[in-house]
Parts: structure tokens; C-alpha cells; sequence
């Protein structure tokens, strides 16, 4: 379990993480997520003890991080790919990690071989592709078999079945009772692996719920309907206290209503259509609604400069 | 094709101590680590890269090759012109370079890679870090160079032990060599100056550069800066001659890094009338005290700073 409690880190007027206060539990994949720039980084830099908090805390099991003992028997990190010396072959690298937390060597050949860097062992990262020092820094934080996993932007740069490999690695582990606590920007990946939801925008807590309820929440559902007569449609429906959006291709879109009572409508009114279908918009596009204020960098139209 | 990632194995089946099987998972339940752990790790860390073995190896072949061409020179000579072990001095010059590098590059790489990182993440007690790292750079630096040093210091004292002192330092004696009086021979304490002193010096320079690194996180500034630090005082005090002058050249000179390793070969930049009198000691401690000064300010910058 990792708490947050009024987390606050700020470098001199800039705040970075403000006053952030949540919980991540056990047995879930929890998913941090946050435009880039939102403090996603920032805030686990904390967690790990590598920024001291302006003010606030952040416990892990109870204890500061910089309290543990042997922390890669508690938690795992994968911060970056680049967070090694690439000179330094894995097998190196992993020993080093090991020794400085009493961890058995034997435990060296073990991870390397469950992220599939068994045949590379001896090989400098230097030459490593994307995904497989991706694989190495998630060895890492196997190392100790830790009950809290942290990953922080884990599928990025990754191909199709690197993203495949690392999703059904983070459900196994949390199915395991561990802490999987993973970072992203993109809401289309966390809607795949996570079951909750943190969700942060300028450094504030924006959402703290289950995916399902994000999702019942945050996404506007609608009926897109298109009919020949698109005006004398419009018209039934204004009567009955609907108001329809066209869109480009002809169609409409209609708010709160179900596709029953539309296609009722139509009936009752002796009106053709050739499409009548529910939608819910993307969760992509809720999450941008969601932060659409706390956006730090936005790109302002696309006429100037673009 | 994709691994599929498996369960970690169940630890192998150990006879527990009632001659059963254990059953505990292969992880203890709670390891408290020391700085045994640190050690052992930073050790790994220094002999798995490929700078390590390339400074060391350019420090030997410097100290040990440019000495053998020393003693060779001054073997042809007719009489020994410097102290038996001095010659040593040449090759320890340029090789104290490459232990600077060494120094810096310890600290430095792991900031420029990011594995400090990782690093500082798999232990958070920094302080502890550093003190792995001092004692692990330490400790191969100054074997490393007591070797070197060592067979430096033999192949002069089998080469030139014996040959004449110059009339430098015989006035009565005449241009012929034979003639001469005193023979020249190196004390012990100039055999412990030459090799022990020696190999403490730099190594105590090499920990100053860790030091520097860990201040100024950067590869160029750290090594940059100890280059200063050893040159530029002997260099400045050259241009320090004239009357008003003078006397703050002759300090510079005389507490310069250089002059600390020269003297240390017993042939301090000062002309000392009783050779038996030049003492290499007192500067290699001032270098001690100014490693310790750094090494104090580099723990409090690591404590305090973000990583």
C-alpha cells in the first residue's frame, strides 16, 4: 500500500505536485494517469525518496521510504529504461542491485529469464532495443519480489507485443495480491489493465475512482441516427424536447435519450432510417474533457505555425 | 513471439532444520543490510565497466614504462643525478591523471547514464552510498598504484643503486666518477616515501575527484577542475617572480599537488641543502585534510539534493 497525504513539491514559484492526497490498495492495478507535465513523474520520484517533498508525505506500508531497509524487497521500481549504466552488462547490473539488498544470486538468472533476457545476460545494454531495456529495468523491479510494483510510463516505445507482454504481466502480479501502481498518459492504454484510477492534472488530484465508475461518469452517451429526411427529423425531434447536433457525414447525434424511444419516434412519424446506433464517446475523450483545464502545454489551434 | 511471463519458481527445496523441507519463500522476511552490502555492490559496480580497467591499465603502463625509460636515461649516466627512487616521479605524473579521471568518472557516470537512479532508489541511505564508494575506490586505487609504484621503485633500485653521487654533492671529489666518495643508496624511508607515500597520495587525489564529481555531477567540470587544481598553482606561481610577489609564488609552489608527489620522491621544488631532511609526509597530510573537507561537503550536497 502506498499513502499519499498532502504531497507537495514545488521547484521555486512552479508548483509541480500540489497537495495530493490519495491511496493506492493492493490487489489492483491502480493507473496514475495525467497529461505530460501533470507532476506523474515528479510524484513518483517522491515515492522512491530520489525528490524530498517540499512539504507532505508519502508512506510506503507505513514506513518512509528512505526507511527501508532492503527496498527491493518491499518495492519495484521501473523509472526509465535509461537508468543504467550501458556499459555494464545485465547480468552486472542485476547482481549489483542484488548484492546491495542481501538478495541471493540466484535470484540474477531467475528474473533474467522471466522477462525473456536470459540469452542477452552477458550482453552491454548499450546495444539493447527499446523494449528490451524496458525488459531489464522490470527485471529489476522483480528482483526481490516485492508486494508493491511502480512502473512509470512502461509501454512507451514499445511494439504491439512488448505493450501485450507488459499488460498481462501487470494483471498477473496484481491477481497476486501485489500493489501494481503504473503511470501513463494515454487513457485508451489504462482502460485496458487498470481497475482504478488516479488521475491528475497541474499537480492536482482530479479523480480517485474505479474504472467503472470513470467510465459511467465521464463518457457521454448518444444515438447517432441517419435518416433521408435529416429536417423533417429534426423537426419531430424538437417536438418532442430533443435537440439533435448534426455531424459532417449528415448524421445526427442525440443526447440523453435511448435508441428505443428514437426509433419509436421515427415510427410513429413514418420517417426512413438508415442508421440508429447508442455510442459512447471514447474514453480518450473524457480524459481530455477531465483535464482540459489543468493542461499545461496546449497546443492553440492549429492555424498558426502549425 | 511473445514470453509469457511466468511464476517466479518456488524456491528450491532445502533440507529445513529439522531435516524436513523449508517451506519459506525464497525471500527472507526481513533483511537488514549494512554498509557490507554497499560495499559489495559498489565493487561489482567498478570492476564491470570498462573505464575501470582502461585507467588502471594507462596508470600502470604510464608509471611503470616511463620509469623503466628513466632509469634506462640516467643508468648511462656516470653519475646518479637524482635520488635512487626519484626517477619514479615522471610516470607518476601523468598517471595520477588517469586515477583523477578514474575519481570522477566513478561518481560522475552514474549521473550521466541516470543509473544513479536506480541507484540511489536500491539504497536510499545516500550517505551510505558514498562511503561504499570511497572505501571501494580507495582501496583498488592505492593497490593499483602500490604495485606500480613498488615495481618502479625496484627496477631504479637495481638499476642505479650503487652508481656515484655527482661532484654536485662531493665537492672535494673531481670530474672522475671513481674517485667519488658516497655512492648512492635510497633509505627506507625513502623506499616508504617512494611506494607506500606515493601510492597514498594519489589515491587520496583519486578520492578528492570522487569528492569533486559527487559536488559537481558533471564528467568535464569535475576532471576539469581537479586538473586546476593540481596544475595550476605550480603554473601560477611561475609568473609570480617579482619582488612583491614572490612571496605568495613561493607558497603556491611549495603547497602545490605537485610538489607534494615531487617531494614524496624526495625532490621538492625548494632546494634542501641536507638531503636527509626532505620529508614528503607533512604535505601528503594536508592533502588528507583538504579530501577531507571535500568529502565532508560532498555528503552533506548528497543528502540534501534531489537525485
Amino acid at each position: 500500500m502506498i499513502e499519499l497525504d498532502r504531497l507537495t513539491k514545488r521547484y521555486g514559484t512552479t508548483v509541480a505536485v500540489d497537495q495530493l492526497t490519495c491511496t493506492v490498495q493492493p490487489g489492483v492495478v491502480t493507473g496514475f494517469l495525467g497529461p505530460n507535465g501533470a507532476g506523474k513523474s515528479t510524484t513518483m520520484r517522491m515515492m522512491l525518496g530520489l525528490d524530498r517533498p517540499t512539504a507532505g508525505d508519502v508512506r510506503i506500508d507505513g514506513e518512509h521510504y528512505d526507511r527501508l531497509r532492503d527496498p527491493l524487497n518491499h518495492i519495484g521500481a521501473l523509472l526509465e529504461a535509461k537508468a543504467v549504466h550501458p556499459g555494464r552488462t545485465a547480468y552486472n547490473h542485476l547482481t549489483v542491485l542484488a548484492q546491495s539488498n542481501g538478495i541471493p544470486q540466484k535470484r540474477v538468472p531467475e528474473v533474467l529469464d522471466l522477462v525473456g533476457l536470459g540469452s542477452v545476460a552477458k550482453k552491454r545494454p548499450k546495444g539493447f532495443s527499446l523494449g528490451m531495456g524496458q525488459r531489464l529495468g522490470i527485471a529489476s523491479a522483480l528482483l526481490g519480489d516485492p508486494k508493491i510494483l511502480m512502473f512509470d510510463e512502461p509501454v512507451n516505445g514499445l511494439d504491439p507485443e512488448g505493450i501485450h507482454w507488459i499488460r498481462n504481466l501487470m494483471k498477473y502480479l496484481a491477481s497476486e495480491g501485489k500493489t501494481v501502481f503504473v503511470s501513463s498518459h494515454l487513457m485508451s492504454e489504462m482502460a485496458l489493465t487498470a481497475e482504478h484510477l488516479i488521475v491528475i492534472g497541474r499537480g492536482r488530484l482530479l479523480a480517485d475512482t474505479s474504472m467503472r465508475e470513470f467510465i459511467k461518469e465521464n463518457s457521454r452517451s448518444y444515438v447517432r441516427l441517419r435518416t433521408p429526411e435529416p429536417e423533417r427529423m429534426r423537426d419531430v425531434l424538437a417536438t418532442a424536447g430533443l435537440t439533435p447536433v448534426a455531424t459532417e457525414d449528415g448524421a445526427l447525434e442525440v443526447d440523453s435519450v435511448e435508441s428505443d424511444r428514437l426509433g419509436e419516434l421515427a415510427a410513429e412519424h413514418g420517417l426512413v432510417l438508415h442508421e440508429l446506433s447508442p455510442q459512447q464517446a471514447s474514453l480518450e475523450e473524457a480524459f481530455m474533457q477531465l483535464t482540459a483545464e489543468a493542461v499545461q502545454y496546449h497546443a492553440h489551434g492549429t492555424g498558426k505555425g502549425a | 513471439m511473445s514470453t509469457p511471463y511466468a511464476a517466479p519458481q518456488a524456491a528450491p527445496a532445502a533440507p529445513g532444520p529439522h531435516g524436513g523441507v523449508d517451506h519459506r519463500p525464497a525471500r527472507p522476511v526481513e533483511q537488514s543490510t549494512h554498509l557490507g552490502h554497499a560495499i559489495a555492490s559498489e565493487w561489482t559496480k567498478i570492476r564491470s565497466v570498462r573505464s575501470t580497467i582502461w585507467t588502471l591499465a594507462v596508470m600502470f603502463a604510464l608509471v611503470v614504462g616511463i620509469g623503466l625509460l628513466t632509469a634506462l636515461a640516467l643508468e648511462s649516466g656516470p653519475y646518479a643525478e637524482l635520488p635512487v627512487l626519484g626517477g619514479g616521479l615522471f610516470g607518476m605524473m601523468l598517471g595520477q591523471l588517469a586515477i583523477i579521471t578514474l575519481g570522477v568518472l566513478t561518481v560522475t557516470s552514474e549521473y550521466s547514464t541516470g543509473m544513479i537512479r536506480t541507484t540511489m532508489t536500491v539504497c536510499p541511505k545516500r550517505t551510505r552510498v558514498l562511503t561504499a564508494k570511497a572505501i571501494v575506490f580507495f582501496a583498488l586505487t592505492f593497490v593499483m598504484t602500490l604495485a606500480a609504484t613498488s615495481l618502479t621503485a625496484l627496477i631504479h633500485s637495481a638499476m642505479l643503486e650503487g652508481k656515484p653521487l655527482s661532484p654536485y654533492h662531493d665537492l672535494n671529489v673531481g670530474a672522475d666518477p671513481s674517485q667519488a666518495v658516497e655512492t648512492a643508496t635510497a633509505t627506507s624511508q625513502q623506499w616508504l616515501q617512494a611506494t607506500v607515500g606515493v601510492s597514498l597520495f594519489v589515491a587520496l587525489l583519486g578520492l578528492l575527484s570522487l569528492a569533486v564529481g559527487t559536488l559537481l555531477r558533471s564528467t568535464p567540470g569535475g576532471v576539469t577542475t581537479m586538473l586546476g587544481l593540481v596544475l595550476l598553482p605550480f603554473l601560477i606561481s611561475l609568473f609570480l617572480m617579482t619582488e612583491s610577489t614572490r612571496e605568495l609564488g613561493d607558497a603556491l609552489r611549495e603547497y602545490s599537488m605537485l610538489n607534494g608527489l615531487s617531494t614524496l620522491y624526495h625532490m621538492p621544488f625548494e632546494f634542501t641543502e641536507d638531503a636527509s631532511q626532505v620529508n614528503g609526509w607533512p604535505l601528503l597530510g594536508l592533502l588528507a585534510a583538504v579530501t577531507a573537507a571535500a568529502l565532508i561537503a560532498a555528503y552533506a550536497r548528497i543528502s540534501t539534493r534531489d537525485v
